[in-house]
This record gives structure tokens, sequence and C-alpha cells, in this order.
């Protein structure tokens, strides 16, 4: 059968709403609380490799140890990689287009071996370099989200 | 032991930005038929099905309840498998694993997707960790985009040799009417197309894709009762490393440009298969390459080259329809991706090349190819097949 499209229906979805409530765990939401109240970072380190996790987490994946010891992390480290996005697409929390372009970039914090995703406040690749040191900066009003960061500029 | 299993049977819908004209259920279908009849096969002589696809991309869950009569499941052992964009791989690997097991002769394995369905870089940033991931991840541009600068830093590959793969992928496309993008492009045209996220342009992009694909797997027993000849399935395997979509940055720390997941299951493979030196040994490789540097970076991981050659390899050709190596003859990825179609489409094709029945993009006398997936967390999957009847199931 060849159809005109014009003769094929479609169904949008509309203005479905189907909330979740997600558990951050007791780690998990330690580290969002001294987000929130103290604008500081938490990672947890394992007892076995010594290796430190921001956002900290239950287990240690190689050693397959439970991680127990909370360790203070840095606000500042160093930029492991970086992109400069530009295409717009819609942010599916909140349903809005997200507005860009924005910088975004793997940051690994002084006493941290792992690295977060986060924003970053340059928009021209030229003036951001791998290896480059960045600081957090953060919210006024904050909520105990990964967004009570603002950003990470480049110090 | 296993037993030894091979592809009989190959079903593909042709690839589409769109395909209002179809459900699900019935795009599945498509596919399933013209992999039966290639097969000689009717839907009684199915032992088993293995379906997927990233439910996501149509907010639409369970199609191994909803497709079951168009894909010839109704009544038979299923099993549904989703796993980001390595779900075809996973299909086809599942399905090998079925058979290899002993238990069943002849098993189904269908990998679909309708991307145009919704927005592709909503429903990749809503299959992450609500907490950590998904507050900052924009999709899979801007997470491929990282590991390309992060490659180019590592080894001082460039742009325009990414491009070089997008042109590559787009040219052989031309030769494949099942492809979604035709395109003629240049170096210049790649260049010149607009930064999605920096360095990834427009050019160096997939397409999103509406398609099907289906493959009938068999055992040894009855491979040889097929109306064509068998593709022999060598051997396969998966790795996952990381959990969160910041984790495979890691990788770049050290300065090495290494995909440690890839690297570690392309040997596996390699060791059970007896593969040495992939660059002499390998007549063909369909891969799922997303966007143009993964044809820099995974090329030096599945062992093709060193770190950093990649680059040259690809400008002098080596990886061109005609070069050492042909990669993608189908035009690969970077010419369609109904994401959890994608993966066993490589197997497809790849089968197709074992089986001389590539048409115009076949590559002459290819006795052994190499198929992969990749996805989520920077995931990978690999199957070798070859035109031989190995000695022994090799896993």
């Amino acid at each position: 059968m060849a159809e005109e499209k014009k003769d094929l229906i479609t169904l949008e979805s509309g203005e479905m709403a189907q909330p979740f409530n997600w558990t951050a765990g007791v780690y998990g939401s330690k580290f969002l609380t001294e987000l929130r109240d103290n604008k500081k970072f938490v990672g947890v380190k394992c007892p076995k490799c010594g290796k430190v996790y921001v956002p900290p987490r239950r287990v240690c994946g190689p050693c397959f140890e439970e991680l127990t010891e909370l360790v203070p992390v840095s606000d500042e480290g160093e930029l492991i990689t970086f992109t400069v996005v530009s295409f717009g697409f819609v942010d599916p929390a909140t349903g809005a287009q997200k507005a860009v372009p924005y910088g975004y970039a793997a940051i690994m914090l002084d006493g941290s071996d792992t690295v977060l995703l986060h924003y970053v406040n340059e928009t021209d690749p030229a003036k951001i370099k791998i290896g480059a040191r960045v600081k957090a900066v953060f919210e006024e009003q904050r909520t105990g989200s990964l967004l009570d960061i603002k950003h990470f500029e480049l110090i | 032991m296993g037993k030894r299993v091979a592809v009989t049977g190959v079903g593909m819908t042709r690839q589409r930005s769109a395909r209002p004209d179809v459900t699900g259920q019935e795009l599945i279908n498509e596919a399933v038929r013209m992999a039966l009849a290639d097969a000689g096969m009717t839907r009684k002589d199915i032992d088993a099905v293995v379906i997927g696809n990233m439910d996501h991309f149509e907010g639409v869950n369970y199609v191994d309840t909803w497709s079951v009569d168009g894909s010839g499941a109704l009544m038979k052992p299923i099993m549904k498998l989703t796993t980001g964009g390595t779900t075809g791989s996973t299909i086809a690997m599942a399905a090998y694993y079925h058979v290899a097991s002993g238990l069943f002769d002849r098993v189904l394995a269908i990998g679909w997707e309708k991307n145009s369905e919704s927005d592709t870089t909503g429903a990749i940033i809503t299959a992450f960790d609500p907490f950590w991931d998904r507050p900052i991840f924009a999709g899979a541009v801007a997470g491929l985009a990282l590991e390309a600068t992060a490659y180019m830093h590592a080894t001082g590959a460039t742009e325009e040799d990414a491009a070089y793969v997008a042109v590559r992928e787009r040219k052989h496309a031309l030769n494949n009417p099942y492809a979604h993008l035709h395109l003629n492009m240049t170096i210049e045209d790649v260049m010149n197309s607009p930064y999605l996220s920096w360095p990834v342009k427009m050019g160096d992009m997939c397409p999103r894709t509406d398609g099907a694909c289906a493959l009938v797997f068999a055992s040894e027993d009855v491979a040889d009762d097929f109306p064509i000849k068998p593709a022999w399935v060598l051997g396969v395997a998966d790795r996952h490393l990381w959990a969160y979509t910041s984790d495979p940055y890691l990788d770049f720390k050290t300065g090495e440009a290494w995909f440690p997941a890839m690297q570690k299951s392309a040997r596996d493979v390699y060791d059970r298969v007896g593969i040495t030196d992939p660059l002499e040994q390998f007549d063909v490789a369909e891969l799922y390459l997303p966007y143009s540097f993964a044809g820099l970076r995974y090329m030096e991981s599945l062992g093709f080259c060193g770190k950093g050659e990649a680059p040259a390899l690809t400008r002098a050709g080596t990886f061109d329809m005609g070069g050492k190596c042909p990669v993608n003859p189908s035009g690969g990825v970077m010419s369609s991706n109904a994401i959890g179609a994608t993966a066993i489409i490589r197997v497809a094709e790849a089968a197709w090349q074992i089986q001389g029945r590539a048409e115009d993009r076949q590559v002459p006398d290819v006795k052994l190819a190499l198929a992969t997936g990749f996805g989520g967390c920077f995931w990978s999957d690999i199957l070798v097949l070859g035109k031989e009847k190995p000695e022994k199931a090799r896993g």
C-alpha cells in the first residue's frame, strides 16, 4: 500500500507527566548535603587500592570492596577533556530547550581519582586547554543537586 | 563444549529517516519475513527468538510482548534484551549462545528501532543516572565530543583526519541501497559543516534512523540444510568497564588513547580464534563507528595499528573499498543508525560479505570478517565471522 503522508496518523504524547522518586543512598546523600550546606566536596576511599571516588560510591569495582572512609576533596581540580556544546536539544528533566552554547568538561578534583562532568564557563574552544586548572563556583540557592555547582571556572 | 553456530538467514529493512507507514510490529515483521525467506524457513521452524531495542526511543516497553504476531515468536521461547548502542550485537551474541548451548537449533535474532518517534538526545539522557549523569549529560554527541578532544590531545590527530573517516563511510554508503544517507561528501563538506559540539561537526555524526534487522542462527547439526552457505560465528565477547557517563574519560588521564573495554573484548576473541594481526587477517570489518573520530581511535584499540597510527592509514585508503581491509562497505553507522538494529546490522553485513552476497559493496573473497557493537558508557561487543567451519566451538 502506497499511502500519502497526509493520510498517516501520528499521536503526540503531549503534556504527559510520569514523576519518579529516586534514591541517592547514604553516601550520595552525604555528598549532596555537603554541596548544599557547606559548598564542600566529599569522596570515599577504597581501603584496598586507595582510590578516591567522587561522588562517593559504595563499592570499588576492581577491588569489589565495600567503601566506608569518607574523605574531603578539593573544590579545585584539573580539566581532563572538554567540548563546547552548540547543538540545541530539549533537556528531558525540564522539557525546555537547553541554552547553548556552553562549555562542558570532565574534571578531576584534587584528591579524587575519578572525574565529574560539569559546565565550564568558557565557550571558545581555543581558550580551553586539557590540563587547565579549574575551581567550582556554587549557586546562591542550593537544593542538594549536582547543579548546586553553577559551573567550574578556569583559573 | 558448545555447538558450532552459523548465520544462515538475513533480513533487513531499507534504513530510512522515518517510517510513518508502519508500526514497530510491522517494521519488525518486514525484516523477519525477509530473514525467514532467505533461510527457507517458515515461522514453525523457529525454535526461539531473541529481540530487542532501546525502549526509551519509542517510550513503549515490552517489545517481546506486543510484537509477538509480527516477530514470529507466538507461543515460542523469547527473550528481550536492551543494552544501549550494543543492543543489536548483544542480541546476536545471545542468539549465538542459545544455539551454542545445544538447546536450540534455529534461533531468530531481531534488532529494531524507530528513532523518529522521539528526541534522540533526550532519550539517551534518560537512560542514565538521575543524580550523577542526567543533570549535565548532553547525550551521545557531547559525550563523544569529549572523547574526540581527548583523543586528539593524546595522539596529535586532527579534525581533518576524522573528516577522512566521515567521507569514506558516506562514499561506501553510495553502494548500499539499504543505507539511510546517500551523501557524496567531500573533506571540505565535512570541515565546513556546523559544529554540533566542538570538535564534532554535523558531517562527523551518525543520523537517527528507523529500521529493523533479523538474523537466523543455526547449529552445526542443521547449518548445511539451508539454501544459503553458512557464515560461521568463530567467537564473540563483550566487556563493560564503566558505570557512569563521566568514567570513560579516565582512560585518557595518563595521556593514553586506548579504549580498554574494546581492547580487552577484542583480544579475548582474537586469542580464541587465532587472530594475531587483525590488519593482515581480516578481509573486511563492519564496525560500530557512531562518529568519525571513532574510526581513528577504535581502529587502534581493535589492534589494526598502534596508538596514533590510524590517521595515516585512513588517509592512505587502507580502510577504503579496494584497500587492505575495507571498513564498513555498508556505509556503517554514520550512514544509518536505527539504534537497536545498528549493531546487528554490522553482523548481517559481515555475514553477507562472508557469503559473497553483498552485491555492489562486496569485498572480493572474504574469509574472515569482524563485527562490533558500541554503546553506553563505552561498552564493547566483538564478533568474528568466518567462511570455514571452525574445528570446534571456541565461545
